[in-house]
């Protein structure tokens, strides 16, 4: 039997700097991927039909000129493309309604959020109720933090992981709500899935554990139906040991911590038979 | 009439940047004030209300936590209102985004004269006179050279409805004309407009130009495309460009008369002599192991990585633009940098960026002279400049560091470098190669050009001065960039372009200029150029060194493809005309002739300049100090100087990790915190090799001898590599030069003992790296890094920059500064002489000294050799270099980056005509680590450094305590590492994150 790997997509261009160790991440998984400029996506919107796993890697989408991934946010919600006037935004919601899924890295998270599909309250992917913004420190900054999974999360990205260390690098990486009931409803139906910790896995929100101030320690949050999942830290940049900032003196696995996110997206392809096969 | 989109934070959020704002001024001016911040749009065109609205109510603010203003200004909070806006022509990043989503939403396409511009209103709200508030708006939010700011106070902000909706456009400008200079006027009145225009030509020059001109055949030529024999300012500019310091190194190339104890000798080019010397002995020596490529022909450097990619690596200067503006001038620089080595061969992807600054120390007290910026304002400026430059681009920035003297108060030295990796072979050619034929289109590709940076190379090769220019500043646009990059590195894997270049220094006329000389010759329209606004004279557009810009030459069969994939990708590409053989350097506008020069005479033209070098040796009689009391508190002091003190503050700030490539990273140890000696970097994610990558810079030796600075920088630059796990048979150097001017004149009586200093340098450049068998694959130099105003001259030390890049098969056998584990032997490597001069524990005490560190070069390669071999054994646990501070430095380094403490004697160090504990501990010696190890290792350590001094100096302990005994076995240090972090973490705690 031919062997057929799972193709995957990576958003690139116009800002985005994370597709090739994303890429190398999905590589070493198990998926296919094709790198496509999002230039591209105005010309064939519907081209991310033909994949199971969509990811949007970090970077600085139009170099965050009116506020981080804000540009190309609204071009996907007010841009009307194609004869039919379709805008980019249907697309993505068609496409999470086949079951597949969706992963936003940093910036990526940031134009999930900006766009209103995370947290996506009560299906509604229409409107924006958080916002990442300016990290309490004023700063951007380069640190490793620790991250608690959130069990009892439908978020099929994070299923079985406990605590893991990643880096963050952003300047806007502070969860805000638009209102009180919109964090009750976030925490109330779990779309909270990463959680700010210290080394031992207690949540906190002292820096530099929570580095930027988000309220409940949010790092990552996932829509209700668990296959959409933004995260502040970048998984990418912890899939090898040496990538560890103290290999050289501790004990590290040669696999790092944020392959498990990858694998997990494969794992729920495979299962669900969203696309390819693979030799057992 | 324009509208205004005001953006302020809704009622209950945090205005995270106007908190930020406040605490700074309360921190560097003393004002205790509130401070909010509104962004301001100012729109100049035709919208619908509708789309105005959804401008107001989505897209300019953060619906979350802010509110937007259509045509109304924000309510004021506070008692005076300050706008900042960029003055006309300044690129507007911010409001180019704003303009290209407008585009996409509205369907509206902006003509000329429409436009979107940005600025920032800042509410203050305390009791400041207005004196104060302009202090505010210059000091720090507002810099006059690239903003206009306003000030209003409540009752001016409420009567006149806010600041006003006024658009910064550039006006219609002239009518594009060419001027021509009369040629056979008298040499003075040609010297005169040479002042006036900043062409920065010699007596010499305009001599040899004038003979050029006047020759018969050359006029005859001239005549058939239209031109008299009087040269047109585009013909000038590009002669005056094409030969400054900037663009031919001219002082590098000059014939030197040197005289050194009386000895006189002619040197012919340094250049030639000692750095192109010493690469090509270098290459010959290592026979079938060089691994050099390319040298000192293109943008950068290229050496071999692994059997499928080569590295290209370059360092450049940004100065003055950095001295003018902070922000912008350093932004330039990196995103400058990054086009050498993607203009190299035929395109490298940026892999890594490295920045060394030199400032006047932060916390500086005295007076500012004319033009010159407060030295933090400086720091802060330059750091933000290349966090987004580097941040915004993608590429991490691995290595540096920052180094502090007065005399960088004149000029800051901003040392930006990138390096790339490409495949060795593209379309099947060697990828370092290239070659534009006769035919292919000339293709401008990335930005637009505007009047930014015009006369850039001129203007660097002449002092800052109260005359400087201040259009030589630019903003630079990562994004563009960026997006330019990703679509250039897929034309070249196509194979549709022949040849690559970068348009930096000089603009067109230069990147153009140089790559004619393939099929020598080219036919250029100036009028096709894409222009940011109307009124550029053609010399403007020749000249103009605006941002982002590629330039690539491709054949006829492939044109059509690659202005195709361009539109695609959001990029603009424009033929601006063709490669030619007819030995002419041809440009038009509007289909008439503008310039028409042989190539020849505009490449090789250039008289050689003849200079005169003195050397003097300089011994300072001075007083020496007694021994410290407290030995704790002298370990602090030095810790805490602005040289040797922890940067984290910066370092956290520049993404060091995007690309996946980190290895060993600027910050390590138990709580990440340490200082690193080198970055590791894995560029090809599917390989287990890793490139190296440190700097070595000492320009506190400068004041002695520059010989022995160069030996130590150059000594830093390869012991803090090997400390890091590098390997010494496969090492490259980069040179960068930053000199006070070294011609002598009227003005600058010091010329020929700066020339001898330069030299000197030089020589140690040539002896060093041959003793190594490091050669230099690329550098640079920037040799007018003075200050003149009036009676006041600021002249920076002599500078160099020595960047080194080595390639390890196996990027895990790489090591770390921190101490491992308890129990651990701790050894000193290396011989520490009473080399004092220039040390930073002399410094502390307001000494100079008199005997500077000097480099014993074949024990040092042995020493390089050995602790290579020990470290690719896996007997070291931890290695550092002993720089800045000395073993004392590096002993508290090593213990607090592993919170480890350590309990050593002095008197096992090895040591040469040194009886006091103060100067064994911080003596700056070079070529030493210290090094732990396990204790059942220390057989085999032993017989490996059979040949290499070193002392054991003692173990690591469990606790925090430093414990050290003197050379009488007295016990002179007791202090818990703690407090030694301290000390080392505080500068940049108080003044800069507090």
């Amino acid at each position: 039997m031919k062997k057929m790997k799972p193709k995957s997509l990576i958003l690139t261009g116009n800002g985005i700097n994370c597709e090739y160790e994303t890429a190398h991440a999905h590589t070493l998984v198990g998926f296919e991927p094709d790198l496509l400029h999002i230039n591209g996506l105005v010309e064939d919107p519907a081209a991310i039909h033909k994949y199971t796993f969509l990811t949007l890697p970090g970077g600085f989408l139009d170099g965050d000129d009116l506020g981080s991934a804000k540009a190309q946010a609204v071009r996907w919600r007010y841009q009307k493309i194609g004869e039919k006037g379709k805008r980019f935004v249907d697309e993505l919601i068609e496409f999470v309604a086949k079951g597949k899924i969706i992963l936003g890295i940093c910036n990526g998270f940031q134009l999930l959020v900006k766009t209103g599909l995370l947290p996506g309250l009560k299906g509604n992917y229409d409107t924006q109720t958080v916002t990442l913004t300016f990290n309490d420190s004023g700063r951007f900054e380069d640190r490793w933090v620790y991250l608690r999974g959130n069990q009892f999360s439908r978020c099929i990205f994070t299923k079985d992981i406990d605590t893991i260390y990643l880096p963050v690098r952003h300047g806007e990486g502070k969860l805000i709500v638009d209102a009180s009931e919109t964090l009750g409803q976030i925490r109330k139906d779990g779309h909270i899935v990463m959680q700010y910790c210290d080394e031992r896995g207690h949540v906190t929100p002292e820096y530099p554990y929570n580095p930027n101030g988000s309220v409940d320690s949010a790092a990552g949050l996932c829509d209700e139906t668990g296959r959409i999942f933004g995260l502040m830290p970048h998984p990418e940049a912890f899939i090898h040991q040496t990538q560890h900032p103290r290999w050289t003196r501790e004990q590290v696995g040669e696999v790092g911590d944020g392959l498990r996110i990858f694998q997990n997206a494969f794992k729920y392809v495979i299962e669900n038979q969203l696309g390819g096969t693979i030799d057992e | 009439m324009a509208h205004r989109i005001e953006i302020a934070y809704k009622a209950g959020t945090r205005d995270v940047p106007g908190e930020k704002l406040k605490k700074k001024i309360k921190r560097d001016m003393g004002f205790d004030v509130e401070a909010k911040v509104v962004d301001a749009y100012i729109i100049d065109a035709p919208l619908s209300a509708d789309i105005l609205n959804t401008l107001k109510t989505d897209v300019f603010v953060d619906p979350v936590i802010q509110e937007g203003y259509l045509d109304e200004p924000a309510p004021m909070e506070g008692d005076w209102a300050i706008e900042v806006s960029f003055k006309p022509g300044v690129t507007d990043n911010v409001g180019r985004t704003a303009r290209e989503v407008i585009e996409s939403l509205s369907g509206h396409r902006f003509e000329g004269g429409e436009g979107v511009y940005t600025s920032r209103v800042y509410f203050i709200k305390g009791t400041l006179s207005e004196t104060d508030v302009i202090r505010l708006a210059e000091d720090m939010l507002a810099n006059t050279v690239i903003n206009r700011y306003v000030c209003k106070n409540g009752a001016q902000y409420e009567q006149e409805r806010g600041m006003g909706a006024h658009a910064p456009t550039m006006g219609r400008g002239h009518e594009p004309t060419v001027e021509v200079f009369p040629i056979t006027t008298g040499l003075k009145e040609i010297m005169r407009i040479n002042r006036e225009r900043t062409w920065a030509l010699s007596a010499d020059e305009l001599r040899a130009i004038r003979r050029y001109f006047l020759a018969k055949n050359v006029i005859e030529a001239r005549n058939k495309v239209g031109l008299t024999e009087s040269p047109t300012d585009v013909e000038m500019e590009a002669l005056a460009q094409t030969w400054s310091e900037h663009c031919k190194h001219k002082i590098f190339n000059a014939v030197i008369e040197y005289e050194e104890d009386g000895k006189k000798n002619t040197i012919d080019s340094l250049f030639k002599t000692y750095v192109m010397g010493s690469t090509d002995t270098i290459r010959r020596k290592k026979g079938r192991k060089d691994f050099c490529l390319s040298v000192f022909k293109d943008n950068a450097g290229v050496i071999r990585f692994n059997k499928k990619f080569n590295l290209a690596f370059k360092v450049e200067t940004h100065n003055t633009p950095s001295a003018l503006d902070p922000y912008g001038g350093a932004l330039t620089g990196i995103v400058g940098v990054n086009r050498d080595p993607f203009g190299t061969g035929m395109g490298a992807k940026l892999v890594f960026n490295t920045d060394v600054f030199c400032f006047a120390p932060p916390d500086y007290r005295g007076s500012i002279p004319p033009r010159l910026l407060h030295p933090k304002r400086v720091l802060e400026g330059v750091r933000e400049g290349v966090e987004h430059g580097g941040n915004k681009s993608g590429i991490p920035t691995v290595n540096g560091s920052l180094v502090f003297d007065m005399n960088y108060l004149g000029k800051p030295l901003v040392f930006c470098g990138t390096c790339g990796i490409m495949p060795r072979m593209i379309q099947g050619k060697p990828s370092y190669e290239k070659k534009a034929c006769k035919g292919d289109a000339i293709i401008m590709v990335g930005g637009r050009i505007g009047k930014d940076g015009i006369h850039g190379a001129t203007f660097s090769s002449e002092e800052l001065s109260e005359v400087s220019p201040t259009s030589a500043v630019q903003i630079g646009d990562p994004i563009t960039q960026k997006r330019m990059t990703d679509f250039l590195l897929v034309a070249r894997d196509r194979g549709l372009y022949t040849s690559i270049t970068d348009n930096g220094a000089g603009g067109l006329s230069s990147s153009v200029g140089e790559m004619a000389e393939d099929t020598n010759g080219c036919i250029v329209h100036l009028d096709r150029a894409p222009l940011k606004y109307q009124g550029l004279l053609p010399w403007e557009i020749l000249l103009s060194e605006a941002q982002e810009r590629m330039n690539v030459a491709v054949s006829p069969e492939n044109l059509d493809k690659f202005l195709d994939l361009s539109k695609k990708m959001n990029v603009t590409s424009t033929v601006l005309g063709e490669f030619t053989d007819t030995g002419k350097f041809h440009i038009l506008y509007g289909g008439k002739t503008v310039a028409y020069l042989d190539m020849d005479f505009l490449h090789h033209g250039l008289p050689k300049m003849k200079l005169a070098a003195k050397w003097e040796r300089k011994i300072r009689d001075e007083k020496p100090i007694g021994e410290p009391q407290n030995y704790g508190d002298a370990l602090m002091a030095i810790l805490g100087r602005w040289n040797v003190c922890s940067k984290e503050y910066v370092v956290r700030q520049y993404d060091h990790e995007v690309q996946g490539g980190s290895v060993i990273k600027p910050l390590t140890g138990l709580n990440d915190n340490g200082p690193s000696d080198a970055a590791v970097v894995r560029p090809d994610l599917d390989s287990q090799e890793g490139a190296v990558v440190s700097h070595g810079i000492c320009p506190k030796y400068s004041a002695f001898d520059t010989y022995h600075m160069m030996a130590c920088a150059i000594d830093e630059a390869i012991r803090n590599n090997i400390a890091t796990g590098g390997s010494l048979d496969r090492m490259a150097l980069l040179d960068n030069f930053c000199w006070s001017d070294p011609v002598l004149s009227e003005r600058n009586p010091e010329g020929s003992y700066k020339l001898a200093q330069l030299v000197r340098a030089n020589k140690a450049l040539h002896d060093y790296t041959t003793l190594f068998g490091t050669p230099c694959i690329s550098g640079k130099d920037s040799m007018k890094n003075d200050y003149m105003f009036q009676d006041i001259k600021i002249s920076v030390p002599q500078t160099i920059l020595v960047s080194c890049l080595s390639v390890i098969k196996d990027m895990k056998k790489v090591m770390t500064i921190d101490f491992k584990g308890p129990g651990d032997l701790v050894i000193v490597v290396g011989t520490t002489y009473a080399e004092m001069g220039g040390t930073e524990y002399f410094s502390e005490y307001g000494l100079m000294g008199n005997i500077p560190p000097k480099v014993r070069g074949p024990l040092a390669k042995k020493t390089f050799k050995t602790v290579q071999k020990a470290i690719g054994m896996g007997i070291i646990r931890s290695c550092h270099d002993a720089s800045d501070g000395g073993m004392g430095c590096a002993l508290a380094e090593s213990a607090f980056a592993g919170g480890l403490g350590v309990d050593v004697s002095l008197a096992a160090a090895p040591l040469v005509a040194i009886f006091r504990d103060d100067f064994l501990l911080f003596s700056e010696s070079p070529s030493r680590f210290i090094i732990s190890v396990k204790e059942e290792d220390l057989g085999t350590f032993t017989t490996l450094f059979k040949s290499v001094p070193f002392g054991v100096l003692g173990k690591t302990r469990k606790d925090k305590r430093f414990v050290v005994r003197g050379l009488q076995g007295k016990q002179i240090l007791d202090i818990s590492i703690d407090a030694l972090l301290d000390a080392w973490q505080m500068p940049f705690k108080k003044h800069f994150s507090a």
